[in-house]
């Protein structure tokens, strides 16, 4: 068993809380205080971006993190060095690294180098299982999932297609837009999950437009979790100069949110 | 392989929207649908005759073509080699090859019921392209272009304001072409249910780069029943810019299957191949995946996309299109490339040999004609793609020149 299906059967029917950062963002000492933070404030999954200079899904938020990490000289090396020190005093939490494919493809032995720093899963924003053949078969070989968007336009003939690939979990994109968007619809978000749950087993976490414990519960009563992103980064970047206190806000924050989602029935 | 070398039967891209390795589909899941879709009427369209008979009229009586293929008798003399003939794309309606493209995809838009369409844009040509069919279609039209574009091409900026759509800066990232398609992607993804993205090269996820090779494709088409008509046989050599590389698969295109017709397409040198500041990803960039596509890039080790620098916007983009890096695989197109400097120097011979204003862009094509036809043979025949017309960029040449026109 992965530690990604470790961390969904462990939680039951408790809500996972996957929360999004970008690695080396705001400065690249706030990461591993920030991920420690994130867990102690009660996220199952850390989200970890892998910045990118054309990140083409990403709201205003998530770009201007990408290009503060690249200005700091953030490379996928770099990510890996701080998931294997995270990892040297945390080994329950999964780690899912968040890109674009480009940076994969310039580290050819990515799967196993991935496997070594204790990365547990890969989303890769650009990257349709039509085209994934051989990185899912290296990745499946390292114990790596590879989690697979679906949006409110997959029709369901290719949500089958999507999810005779899918690993670890399902990561449902609630609304046809960017990362940060304003436009949610729980409603809409419940009656497609209710869908896909005939046509899945896999876990179902949901994010994009997800900002605070109002929209988690929502959200979070319709799926298995939610995922969390904009909203923590700006947090961090409020405290850019002081990674201590960013840390903290964090906590506080992934908190109120831990404690929104398990106050669902 | 071994036939596509010999060009006997070219038959590109696959089902799935390859060109060898190249091509594909890599984007965000809300994109596929939209994508499917959009593939899905192109093949029906392709045989409609109705559709193919509205823009057949459009070309000739809006766009105004065929446009000529002309002798350039003192260019040929003055370079003393290979006989040179123009393809005049520069005398299309809105004065590139560009709107060749956006009036099929306008026509698409109207068929699919979408009222607003979107596109990015470099050196405006494709934005004014756009905003043209927009405005003769009534359809909302917003550009991206950016920052930086936006200030060394201000008269396009202006006309397609005039024509009614809004222009929309982008600042992000290296403020220019690959940004602006960054942002048009983000806003598709939004807008999906009511706006196409015209995008304005054959780049970007499958349907685009077959798509508007094919509607550039009348480029080839023309050049080669007029050079036939002219000469008696087909050229030795074609020559086209390329950036995204529209003009250059538009006319190379019609002519793959005729192997002893040579495909020189010339990319932008900048400063230099050696410095770095450049924009020429098939000679010195590496396999990667950026804006839907795989292709060669402009990307350091990490595989971040790096900035480019051409003196012309149109071809300031870090990407190629799919089609010609697997034409540069399989050995049937070779990509050469040209400097600002060369470039300015071709701007400058053909408006004073043949009283023509070339764009920046198609100056590059030029260049190569300077550096290359002296040592062939006069019996010998290049056809270059005379992609636009230069009048957007007489700013950035007059200040050059230390000119004030304001």
């Amino acid at each position: 068993m992965t530690r990604l299906q470790q961390c969904f059967t462990q939680l039951g029917n408790r809500r996972a809380l996957v929360c999004f950062i970008t690695a080396g963002d705001p400065t690249l000492e706030h990461t591993l205080p920030a991920m420690h933070a994130l867990v102690a404030g009660g996220a199952n999954v850390i989200e970890l971006g892998v910045p990118f200079s054309d990140p083409e899904a990403e709201g205003p938020a998530i770009q201007a993190s990408s290009q503060r990490a690249l200005a700091n000289g953030v490379s996928l090396n770099c990510v890996l060095q701080m998931v294997a020190e995270f990892r040297t005093v945390n080994q329950q939490t999964s780690i899912v690294l968040m890109g674009y494919l480009n940076s994969i493809l310039a580290m050819p032995d990515f799967p196993e180098r991935a496997q070594q720093a204790g990365v547990d899963g890969l989303i890769m924003v650009n990257l349709p299982p039509e085209e994934a053949h051989e990185l899912e078969k290296s990745l499946a070989d390292h114990q790596i999932d590879i989690v697979y968007m679906l949006a409110p336009t997959t029709t369901d003939k290719r949500a089958e297609l999507i999810l005779d690939h899918a690993s670890g979990f399902v990561y449902y994109v609630s609304l046809k837009g960017i990362t940060g968007a304003d436009h949610l619809h729980p409603a809409d978000v419940a009656q497609r999950l209710a869908k896909l749950r005939k046509q899945t087993n896999l876990p179902i976490c949901v994010g994009f437009g997800i900002k605070d414990v109002v929209t988690a519960k929502a959200i979070g009563q319709h799926a298995n979790g939610v995922v969390v992103g904009s909203v923590l980064v700006n947090l961090m970047y409020e405290h850019r100069s002081d990674p201590e206190q960013a840390a903290q806000a964090l906590q506080a924050m992934t908190g109120q949110l831990r404690q929104g989602l398990d106050s669902i029935d | 392989m071994s036939s596509e070398v010999e060009g006997s039967n070219y038959a590109q891209p696959t089902q799935s929207g390859h060109f060898g390795p190249y091509g594909g589909r890599f984007v965000a899941e809300t994109l596929t649908h939209a994508l499917d879709e959009l593939e899905r009427l192109y093949n029906e369209v392709k045989s409609d005759a109705e559709f193919q008979r509205e823009l057949g009229a459009d070309l000739s009586h809006y766009v105004g073509r065929p446009t000529s293929l002309y002798f350039a008798a003192r260019l040929t003399q003055h370079l003393g080699g290979a006989k040179i003939y123009l393809k005049r794309e520069d005398l299309n309606h809105t004065g590139a090859h560009k709107v060749c493209n956006t009036i099929g995809q306008a026509l698409l838009a109207k068929r699919m019921g979408k009222p607003r369409v979107i596109a990015e844009t470099g050196a405006g040509q494709h934005g004014v392209a756009t905003a043209t069919v927009a405005a003769r279609l009534g359809l909302k039209c917003d550009v991206y272009m950016g920052e930086a574009d936006i200030a060394r091409q201000s008269l396009n900026v202006y006309r397609m304001k005039l024509l009614g759509a809004t222009v929309i800066p982008v600042s992000s990232g290296s403020k220019t072409l690959k940004d602006a398609m960054n942002e048009a992607m983000r806003d598709w993804v939004t807008n999906v249910d009511d706006t196409h993205y015209i995008i304005g090269t054959v780049a970007g996820p499958h349907p685009y780069p077959m798509l508007v090779r094919d509607f550039a494709s009348i480029i080839g088409q023309e050049a080669r029943a007029q050079i036939l008509e002219a000469e008696g046989r087909l050229p030795n050599v074609l020559v086209a810019c390329v950036g995204g590389g529209s003009n250059a698969l538009g006319l190379f295109h019609p002519f793959i299957d005729d192997v002893e017709v040579e495909l020189v397409g010339v990319e932008a040198a900048g400063l230099g191949l050696h410095t770095g500041e450049h924009a020429a990803p098939l000679n010195k960039g590496k396999v990667g995946v950026l804006h839907g596509n795989r292709t060669y890039l402009m990307a350091n080790d990490d595989g971040q996309i790096l900035e480019t620098h051409s003196i012309s916007a149109g071809l300031d983009y870090p990407g190629v299109g799919p089609e010609h890096s697997h034409l540069k695989d399989i050995g049937r197109a070779r990509y050469d490339s040209a400097t600002d400097e060369q470039a300015l120097q071709a701007f400058r011979l053909l408006n004073k040999t043949e009283g023509i204003l070339p764009a920046l862009e198609s100056s590059h094509a030029i260049a190569w004609v300077i550096e290359n036809v002296p040592s062939m043979n006069s019996k010998d025949i290049v056809l270059v793609n005379l992609s636009g017309r230069g009048d957007k960029d007489i700013n950035t040449v007059a200040k050059i020149d230390g000119i004030s026109l304001t």
